[in-house]
């Protein structure tokens, strides 16, 4: 009854996603530079799609296993961790250092640790916690607090110089990125994307909770740690090719809950995916004409989904 | 035939479930009773592999149920557990549905709708058929659950307290599709129950649980008895045979002085 209504709403987004993705490349194009602005502008767009793939993707999935809509792998403290990585790098190697200055060996580190990191937490919490939302929140919350707290210590210690260069890293951006990690991590999202898309039905009955899915077949613990290793690679290959924007999965899964309406998650995963890249062109032409490069990106999403974070948590706490 | 060898399930310092070793008839009704905590709940999820025993086996057929495959196995034995919480947006058809996915993998043929439809009116869900589950009553979700455990079509059907929710009539109408079901279908059905009048009038076989420990399993006439009921619920009960049913009596022929005076305390206080 509602598939007739949501497969359209999937055209109308699909539909707004290429208008706008077409007009920002379109926007003001400068024929004298052609051969520089637009491929540098479709460079953009691609590595939009790509990121927004990967935190839609991974953020359902994990509010899927741990069954709540406020939390994601971001606020579970991984971008602290992203910028802990770059800083303790400035602080023990310094920044002419090719684990700094390489993009590539950059990427190849950030990515690592990051896995690393997820797959730690995420194993030994869901464990410890029972999977209990509230606890994993605040636990995610001190981690967090931790590492940002760690890399402000460092922060301080190191030359202005040095602190300089490595803000850039801890705003999200899309600006000159590296062709090459743009097609590198195309290649890893869209390889995870191909083996969720291939399972996506095992997805909704995990939707339902543990003992259902173990009664209705589905091999519960192992197909939950390898989701999990999904979402782990998902997120540290967006965040290392971009940077964090810590809000963007919530903002972007929520509004997909709010209109679809369902559980189901052909329309969740796809619906999500279409909101983060027209969130993401929308932010981005904010940052380039209106306010002419002097806001990050990511300090617009995050403002507007922060907002949305704690209007979420006002609305949970009174249920 | 589902044979328990010494199964046992400690929480703390706690045996919640002791050492229980019993057989469960095939193509019969089997119900399990007892008190509060006596570990009914945790036992059922062991048998149906939902929560690991700390000890012993569970044999279906023979075979160690944790060696089947997960998948084969959700064809074979179906559970559906005491409470149900869900939060998500989605109707009755489309819960009902999930119990055909071991068969469809989420895609639904010609056969597996029939088989919707016929659990659906089972249990007399057609015309809440597309209603979101959080719109419906207590008793009408708790239906909806039973009616996707009956799609899920398996030999062995546990069910933790079916009755929850259920006013009499509803009650009446799924103890006799479990009856339908085990006699022209051959189905294996074993079901938590309190009341103990269903459990007498509806089942072949009783096992009363006590204290995590097995107090009697047998032939229904054989647990229906003064003397052993008394002796698990640690209260008065009298039977009756009322319509060739034994029916348990167990309210308080006087009242109960004591009753009184805690609510005279109550209001004075
Ligand atoms: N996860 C748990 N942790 C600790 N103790 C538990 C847990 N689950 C159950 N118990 C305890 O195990 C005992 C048996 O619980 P169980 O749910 O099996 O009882 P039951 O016979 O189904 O009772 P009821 O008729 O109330 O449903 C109880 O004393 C309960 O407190
Ligand atoms: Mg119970």
């Amino acid at each position: 009854m509602h598939n007739g209504k949501n497969n359209r709403l999937l055209l109308i987004l699909t539909i707004a996603t290429l208008a706008i993705a077409g007009f920002y490349i379109l926007y003001q194009l400068n024929f004298d530079i052609l051969f520089y602005q637009l491929p540098s502008r479709v460079n953009r767009v691609v590595t939009m799609l790509i990121v927004g793939i990967a935190i839609a993707v991974s953020t359902v999935i994990f509010q899927t296993i741990t069954k709540n809509r406020i939390l994601t792998p971001s606020i579970m403290g991984l971008d602290s961790v992203y910028l802990f990585i770059q800083t303790i790098i400035v602080f023990i190697v310094g920044t002419s250092s090719p684990l700094l200055t390489n993009d590539f060996v950059n990427y190849l580190v950030s990515m690592l640790g990051l896995v690393v990191f997820t797959v730690l937490v995420f194993k030994y919490l869901f464990r410890l916690t029972g999977n209990h939302v509230f606890l994993l929140l605040l636990i995610g919350i001190i981690l967090g607090t931790f590492f940002n707290s760690l890399s402000t210590f460092m922060q301080m210690l190191i030359n202005p110089d040095d602190f300089l260069i490595l803000q850039n890293s801890m705003f999200a951006s899309f600006n000159a990125i590296n062709d090459s990690l743009i097609w590198i991590t195309g290649a890893i999202v869209l390889l995870m994307l191909i083996i969720v898309l291939r399972d996506f039905h095992s997805l909704d009955v995990i939707a339902l909770g543990r003992d259902h899915a173990i009664n209705l077949g589905i091999n519960y613990d192992r197909k939950v740690s390898q989701l999990l290793l999904i979402i782990a690679v998902l997120v540290s290959v967006s965040t290392a090719l971009v940077g964090p924007i810590m809000f963007l999965g919530l903002l972007v899964v929520n509004l997909a809950h709010e209109m679809f309406k369902t559980f189901k998650h052909r329309y969740l995963l796809l619906g999500s995916t279409l909101i983060a890249v027209i969130t993401l062109l929308l932010g981005q032409m904010l940052t380039q004409y209106v306010f002419n490069q002097a806001v990050e990106i990511s300090v617009i999403i995050n403002l507007v989904g922060g907002v949305y974070f704690i209007i979420l948590m006002l609305k949970e706490s009174r249920r | 035939m589902i044979d328990l060898k010494g199964i046992s399930k400690i929480y703390g310092q706690k045996k919640v479930v002791n050492d229980v070793s019993v057989s469960i008839a095939k193509g019969k009704v089997t119900s399990f009773i007892g008190p509060n905590g006596a570990g009914k709940s945790t036992l059922l999820s062991m048998i149906t592999r939902l929560l690991d025993q700390d000890s012993g086996e569970v044999l279906l057929e023979g075979k160690n149920i944790l060696q089947a495959p997960s998948d084969a196995l959700a064809k074979k034995i179906a559970i559906l557990k005491q409470s149900n919480h869900m939060d998500l947006k989605i109707t009755v058809r489309e819960l009902i549905s999930f119990g055909r996915f071991p068969y469809s993998k989420g895609r639904l043929n010609e056969r597996d709708h029939e088989i919707i439809d016929e659990a659906i009116s089972y249990m007399e869900l057609e015309e809440f058929e597309d209603r979101y589950i959080d719109e419906l009553s207590g008793g009408q979700r708790q239906r909806v659950y039973i009616a996707m455990t009956i799609a899920q079509d398996t030999e062995y059907i546990f069910l933790d307290e079916p009755l929850n929710n259920l006013d009499m009539k509803h009650s009446v109408q799924i103890m006799q599709i479990l009856r339908r079901l085990v006699r022209e279908r051959n189905k294996t059905i074993i079901i938590v129950i309190h009341d103990i009048n269903f459990a007498s009038c509806y089942s072949d076989n009783i096992v009363a649980m006590k204290d995590g420990k097995v107090a009697i399993s047998g032939k229904k006439d054989d647990v229906i008895k003064k003397e052993i009921l008394e002796d698990i619920y640690e209260m008065d009960i009298n039977i009756e045979c009322i319509y060739g049913q034994q029916i348990c009596v167990y309210f308080d022929e006087h009242e109960d002085a004591s009753v009184d005076d805690f609510i005279e305390d109550q209001v004075r206080a």
